[in-house]
């Protein structure tokens, strides 16, 4: 039976107290963890989820078409936009509205959009003083460029007769049968 | 004439240094934390970060200096100057550098005893006039922690009275110009580090004042300069203890061929950066061990350190 201070001296766990010391210690030669921003940036890897934009195809004009599944998909509802058709038949939106204060980056618009137009880009600097400056126009959402999706053009796929394209000519499509054609 | 002139700039000058060095002291803590913790400390404010002291200073001094209601208005507001006032007069013995420091006592060692006692005035009094039950226990708690610790504090020192015949603080220093007495004293300087720690309150025996602790204890109800006084309080606590460990244990100014006061801020700053670094590696028992570990270890061990020191002393010099 071992007496009280001896089974407290061994409850002091002295050693190991001591080596908890010496280890942390050695941590003055260690290399800091710290990511000096804004001198220094972290890395994104490029499907990081950060600010929404509306890209164009390899041909130059916009991709969305105003279908409204990324409002209908995002889940605070902070998409608004307007369909118009400009003269050859052809979609596009007449006004695209993101309400970036409500916005949740989640990426469901990203995932929703059929023609790859929306998408989400490594980027976060975004802060604003006032909360109206966070509600970003299409003028502010659109870039020149084709965002992450180099190749994707819709309509040069899709099936409809729109400006310079008439049916049967899009890529991969057969010419439409005549049915009349066929008639004894 | 002369000799007013030297003790007033004397006098004045250490108070000035030390309430300076205090300040600074919450700086370099949050660096060397920092740096232990493989991280950097604050860095923006100044030059690496040296501006901070100041920012924080500005920030407590805006605060709202708020009474709680039904509290012991008195009592409230005179407890952070106990502990003040405690430590920065205990630094009156301190013998800092040939020339340089307040006062040479001749009981100088029972000053900074006594001193030191006093500060646990400061601790119960805020826990009991906040009207608060948690302030209460923590002050409680934090007045029995003190209390025990400061019965093997005073007894480990005397092995070290002992050994150099006096309680001068100069004549200790005098006295260890052959042999530090870290060396032949070693237990005692354990006993009396363990001492000091838990005397100011700092990791790991931090209980009365941890944040997750009883909601920070006996200093809850305390916002702005009054929270600031118990803060600084605690650091020039800790500069005190170390620049005793350093008088008593670790030779004072002595040394080779730097000047005596470079010796003296160089040996305390280690010291201190040592109390930084029990801060950034233990973690902090629960009350109960502490305690039991105080009266049934460290008691025990600190009447063993006497009693060898005073044997081997008979036995080497018997009284003729």
């Amino acid at each position: 039976m071992e007496s009280e201070i001896v089974s407290t001296f061994k409850g002091t766990h002295l050693l190991s107290q001591l080596k908890t010391l010496w280890t942390v210690f050695l941590h003055t030669f260690h290399r800091r963890e710290t990511v000096q921003y804004p001198e220094q940036k972290p890395y994104l890897p490029p499907r990081y989820r950060g600010r929404i934009i509306l890209s164009r195809d390899p041909d130059g004009n916009e991709r969305c078409v105003a279908c409204y599944l990324c409002a209908v998909a995002c889940p605070v509802d902070c998409i608004a936009l307007q369909k118009t058709e400009d003269e050859t038949g052809r979609w596009y939106p007449e006004f695209f509205r993101i309400n970036f204060s409500r916005c949740i980056f989640c990426g469901m618009c990203e995932e929703a959009c059929p023609t790859y137009a929306i998408q989400l880009t490594p980027d976060y600097e975004m802060s604003e003083y006032d909360r109206q400056n966070l509600v970003y126009e299409k003028e502010d959402l659109l870039i020149s460029g084709t965002g992450k999706y180099h190749d994707y053009s819709f309509y040069r796929i899709a099936g409809m007769a729109v400006g310079g394209k008439d049916k049967g000519e899009a890529e991969n499509e057969a010419p439409p049968v005549d049915i009349r054609g066929l008639m004894p | 004439m002369n000799e007013i002139l030297a003790g007033l700039l004397n006098a004045i000058g250490i108070l000035i240094a030390l309430v300076i060095l205090a300040a600074l002291l919450t700086w370099v803590e949050r660096r060397l934390l920092g740096l232990w913790q493989d991280r950097y400390g604050p860095n923006r404010a100044g030059p690496f970060g040296g501006l901070q002291a100041i920012a924080d200073m500005i920030k407590i001094l805006t605060k709202e200096d708020w009474i709680p209601p039904l509290a012991d208005k008195g009592v409230f507001v005179l407890a952070p100057m106990i502990v003040m006032i405690a430590m920065l007069t205990a630094f009156a013995v301190v013998p800092i550098a040939p020339g340089v420091g307040v006062t040479s006592l001749n009981v100088g060692l029972l000053f900074f005893l006594a001193m030191t006692s006093l500060a646990v005035y400061s601790v119960a009094l805020a826990g009991w006039s906040s009207n608060n039950k948690y302030s209460l226990m923590g002050g409680l708690r934090s007045a029995a922690q003190m209390i025990s610790y400061e019965v093997f504090m005073g007894l480990s020192l005397m092995g070290v009275v002992m050994l150099a015949g006096s309680f001068d603080l100069r004549e200790i220093v005098a006295a260890q110009a052959h042999l530090w007495y870290f060396i032949p004293q070693f237990l005692g300087l354990i006993i009396f580090t363990i001492a000091g720690v838990a005397e100011s309150h700092r990791l790991p025996f931090d209980l009365p004042e941890a944040e997750s602790e009883l909601v920070a204890g006996y200093h809850t109800e305390y916002s702005g300069m009054k929270f600031g006084m118990f803060f600084v309080g605690e650091y020039i606590a800790i500069v005190l203890i170390s620049a005793m460990i350093v008088t008593l244990f670790f030779g004072g100014w002595l040394g080779p061929w730097l000047p005596p006061l470079i010796w003296f801020l160089l040996k305390t700053f280690i010291i201190i950066a040592f109390f930084i670094l029990l801060r950034a590696a233990l973690p902090r028992p629960r009350y109960d061990q502490f305690m039991s570990f105080g009266w049934k270890v460290m008691l025990p061990l600190a009447l063993l350190n006497l009693v060898i020191t005073g044997g081997v002393l008979l036995a080497f010099n018997p009284p003729m």
